[in-house]
């Protein structure tokens, strides 16, 4: 029995030692600078040259494995239904402002914009699913606990009031409006009948279209929340800001669309939306990355994520410049095929600007949830933090009671 | 650890947050139930591990050898609901009392009784036989109070049981995945092959038929004690001071706060070190407690977004609609 102890454990400590020499760190609990998680992020880190500024020396780690596991989600399907919910959601706001100020080309845009965007999200999301069959399951109960939940009915409602304003736009488009004059001319039969149904027609097209744009304000948003209200380090961290960059992001994307899909003379809001959400996308990654602290913000300006980001603000940039360009020019010049290209070519830069920051958040939350110490280190220092909070309290109530003993 | 239950009535309608102290749901006469993982007396053998895939019929998972000591299972998942963590250390250990000192390493067990680090790690040698410490432990999925795997679950498919256990339907998981990332123990996972989420249901048709869960049944040592958890936390309590009492200083409850961020675990631990050399998170917290929160600034940011584009059209002013439009009607 004891021989059999000493050879199994001998076996043990060559091969523990063989772990030691060769350096990998995989000894777990060996001092306190085993996983091999932390020496992938010091590899990662070598290209910025930035400075460590928390101490990663008492992290430690069972075999550099991940702690938490990260969403098994495609990043085109779920990457891609943030850009998407952001595109239709952003675009119905736009199309319900063509509409109260008689922008009737751009509605129509926006509102064709959106429900592609909405039809093709949806897609993506079941597509996602593990058993996509069974999407319907979505909509089996209604759990304000459940950002995914309230999602689905989100899109479901949303969705509709998008169908709906523009069938009754194109409704209109398509039958001829009653006015008095054919009427008159047109021989009396049916068309008193369907008078009052078309007449009806644009009052339905626009308090669809508003409510459209109502639901849409809230589908550009929760996706953030969809995101924040889980473990993933890089995204629960990033919960006061990230509704605010995934609102700028879809204001971005969608008038960047309008850019492209409305007439010169109808654009205006636009240009003036891409330059704001340009800045308040800027103004949000940045406070977003202060509030993650110098350690998780590491995975939006490294890797993959920091790479995505970084094309996110250069593409979104130069839309945004691009726009304003475009609307200083003379209004003659606006018109001309110069200035079209170049809105053109705007639009897409911040559409493709907004679909990098989607991706870019997408990628850094799967790089804060693979490596552990995205997850170790915040919480230590959440638990130090704590600790010492205590202590002062402790310390503080100590005085006051002199020499008193203290009850537990 | 005999099979204690009467077999149990069904409250189907027991099927919403269990109370934060323990105590079952819907105050029925069925006491919440848990699982008390002893690591402290785990050999290693990972009898829960085969015990759990052969009762839960659950597939194959295995890979090729890690090289993480005796760990070759790696975490758990979709198709490992218990896990035994190997976790070796080069330090002295404090001999226990009990063992016989005629053994060839009793000097220098006497000289460093010491439960600290050594100084200056090395090898471990052989013969002393002191300075390795060997950890195990068996993971399994932790039944919070506050689950963010249920919170978050949009079919219903995550319900919480009579036991007070987090049990997966899987008739009703569409497999969205967003359990997943959820859990803040990564514990939960889809199956590739499937598709659906799965985890540990703490043998939910076992416990209905008054039966203790296999892997508890399996353990040769009641290093994995089940019961009901309060009864659980006043034993685990005790073998903490015992411990102490022995020197074991490192010896530390995880899970068993009720006011911890998940609301303390159904299933919580006795580990001899920090949780993450376990590879469990130090504080854990249900997501879904800051929620109402995040819901708030989305509602704002919905608000600011919509205040964006109402002002892009106010300062823009009627378009030169009547003239460009038809203009761009025609010009083209």
């Amino acid at each position: 029995m004891s021989e059999e102890r000493v050879v199994g454990e001998r076996t043990d400590t060559e091969r523990a030692s063989a772990n030691g020499q060769a350096g990998d760190g995989r000894q777990g609990g060996d001092g306190r600078r085993n996983g091999s998680g932390r020496r992938g992020g010091g590899r990662r880190r070598g290209g910025g040259g930035e400075q460590l500024m928390v101490d990663r020396a008492e992290f430690r780690s069972y075999y550099g494995r991940p702690v938490i596991k990260a969403p098994s989600w495609s990043p085109l399907d779920i990457g891609g239904y943030f850009f998407l919910g952001g595109l239709a959601g952003a675009g119905s706001l736009l199309a319900a402002g063509a509409e109260l100020t008689g922008r009737r080309r751009m509605a129509r845009a926006m509102r064709i914009s959106s429900l592609a965007a909405v039809s093709a999200s949806a897609a993506a999301l079941v597509h996602d699913l593990g058993r996509p069959a069974r999407f319907a399951n979505m909509l089996r109960v209604a759990k304000p606990t459940s950002p995914m939940s309230m999602g689905s009915w989100l899109l479901t409602a949303y969705g509709s009031a998008t169908g709906a304003a523009l069938a009754a736009d194109l409704a209109g488009a398509a039958v001829p409006p009653p006015p008095r004059i054919r009427l008159r001319l047109a021989a009396p039969g049916p068309a008193p009948a369907v008078g009052p149904l078309l007449r009806a027609l644009p009052a339905v097209r626009r308090s669809a279209t508003l409510a459209s744009g109502a639901l849409g304000a809230g589908l550009a948003t929760y996706t953030a929340v969809l995101a924040a209200d889980t473990a993933v380090p890089a995204w629960h961290g990033a919960r006061r800001e990230l509704p605010f960059v995934f609102a700028a992001s879809a204001a971005s994307a969608a008038s960047g669309m309008a850019l492209l899909a409305s007439p010169p003379g109808e654009s205006g809001p636009a240009r003036r939306l891409a330059v704001a959400s340009t800045a308040a996308e800027a103004v949000g990654t940045r406070l977003m990355r202060r509030s993650l602290g110098p350690l998780v913000s590491e995975v939006y300006e490294q890797g993959r994520g920091g790479r995505l980001m970084r094309a996110a603000e250069i593409l979104s940039a130069t839309g945004a410049a691009g726009a304003a360009v475009g609307g200083l020019l003379p209004a003659a010049a606006r018109r001309g095929t110069a200035a079209r290209v170049l809105a053109g070519l705007s639009g897409a830069a911040l559409l493709a600007g907004s679909v990098c920051t989607r991706l870019g958040v997408f990628h850094a939350g799967i790089a804060s949830a693979e490596d552990p110490v995205y997850t170790v280190v915040p919480q230590r220092e959440r638990l130090a933090a704590a600790e010492s909070r205590a202590k002062e309290a402790a310390a503080k109530s100590e005085a006051g009671t002199a020499d008193g003993p203290r009850r537990g | 650890m005999t099979d204690r239950q009467e077999a149990p009535v069904r409250d189907e309608s027991a099927q919403h947050e269990a109370v934060p102290d323990g105590s079952a749901p819907g105050g029925s006469a069925q006491p919440r139930m848990g699982f008390f993982t002893d690591t402290s007396v785990c050999i290693g053998c990972k009898a829960c591990e085969v015990a759990c895939k052969e009762w839960n019929a659950i597939p194959e998972d295995g890979g090729p050898l890690t090289g993480m000591s005796y760990d070759n299972t790696g975490g758990l998942g979709g198709s490992t609901w218990r896990h035994v963590a190997f976790i070796e250390q080069s330090r002295p250990v404090r001999a226990p009392e009990d063992v016989p000192t005629a053994a060839q390493g009793a000097p220098s067990r006497a000289a460093a009784p010491s439960a600290e680090p050594s100084a200056q790690p090395g090898p471990p040698s052989p013969d002393g036989r002191t300075e390795l410490r060997w950890l195990m432990s068996s993971d399994v999925c932790k039944h919070c109070t506050h689950a963010a795997c249920l919170d978050v679950c949009p079919t219903g498919a995550i319900f919480r049981s009579e036991f007070g256990t987090v049990v997966v339907q899987e008739d009703v998981c569409n497999g969205c995945g967003y359990c997943v990332p959820a859990c803040p123990y990564g514990v939960i996972e889809q199956r590739k092959d499937d598709g659906r989420a799965f985890k540990c249901t703490m043998c939910y048709d076992r416990l209905g038929a008054g039966m203790e869960p296999a892997c508890a049944k399996a353990c040769p040592t009641d290093s994995i004690q089940f019961g009901p958890l309060d009864e659980l936390r006043e034993r685990a309590a005790l073998r903490v001071d015992q411990l102490h009492e022995r020197g074991e200083t490192e010896a530390r409850l995880y899970g068993a706060d009720p006011e911890d961020g998940v609301g303390g675990d159904g299933a919580f631990f006795l580990l001899m070190d920090e949780p993450e050399v376990y590879g469990l998170p130090p504080d854990p917290v249900v997501t879904t407690r800051d929620l109402p929160a995040m819901w708030k600034q989305a509602g704002y940011a919905a608000l600011a977004l919509a205040g964006a584009v109402a002002a892009a059209f106010a300062g823009a002013g009627r378009p030169d609609a009547g003239r460009c439009g038809r203009r761009w009607g025609s010009g083209s």
